[in-house]
């Protein structure tokens, strides 16, 4: 690769229920969220993707646990949108 | 497999739920209340006759959610133990998505703690329901 050219990182993020229904699959692209906070992925993935807008809400879980929206997220973590949950 | 050196068992499977296995979990000789929440399919959801149910989850994450769940309601309501068991995949009508087993030495903390335990589940736990009807599908809980 060469070494000038601008490093745009895609992080891959997954997508369960309706998320993955308005991603188009079990999970998504956001570039250059690695070191940003979760509300800034929040910002990002609604830019990308306006109809998770449409959505009665969605939370975001790191490495499997729900995080909060300032926490920041690492280039190894596992990250996930957890749309409205419905089990039971 | 429910480990026999601990009070808690959860499980999310995509196989028939067992309560028998859940009632062999919880009691225990010192145990005089036994509460279990069975939670199954049913035919109609607002008025509209539904054909059968898709569940999906993020299993890791649920299997700790349901864990902490666990866990936090036998703290709480002092239980002796906890089954926790919720089903994934496809689903017909009748078919047990979700049951919840709990054992104390009294009644009263087992009603308690087995109502709290499945209430706090349809809030936290990461499993999404896909109900199919005659005029379609659609995720619940997922839009106003």
């Amino acid at each position: 690769m060469d070494k000038l050219a601008p490093l745009i990182e895609h992080m891959k993020i997954l997508c369960f229920g309706v998320a993955r229904e308005i991603a188009g699959g079990p999970s998504l692209q956001l570039q250059d969220v690695a070191g940003k906070s979760v509300s800034e992925l929040r910002t990002a993935l609604l830019r990308q993707y306006p109809a998770f807008a449409e959505l009665t809400g969605f939370a975001v879980a790191r490495n499997e646990a729900y995080a909060t929206d300032d926490e920041v997220i690492g280039q190894d973590d596992e990250v996930v949108i957890i749309p409205p949950v419905s089990g039971g | 497999m429910a480990d026999p050196t601990t009070t808690i068992d959860v499980a999310l499977r995509d196989q028939p739920l067992d309560l028998d296995a859940c009632y062999r979990f919880v009691q225990h000789s010192s145990c005089g209340g036994l509460c279990f929440f069975v939670g199954t399919i049913r035919d109609l959801n607002l008025g509209y006759p539904v054909t059968h149910l898709e569940f999906d989850a993020y299993d890791g994450m649920a299997v700790r959610e349901m864990e902490k769940l666990a866990v936090a309601a036998r703290d709480r309501f002092g239980l002796h133990a906890v089954a926790l068991h919720h089903r994934k995949g496809d689903l017909a009508i009748g078919d047990v998505a979700v049951i919840v087993a709990v054992s104390s030495v009294h009644r009263a903390p087992a009603f308690e703690g087995c109502e709290w335990i499945i209430d706090e589940l349809k809030k936290s736990v990461p499993i999404w329901k896909k109900e199919f009807r005659g005029d379609g599908s659609h995720w619940l809980n997922a839009r106003p």
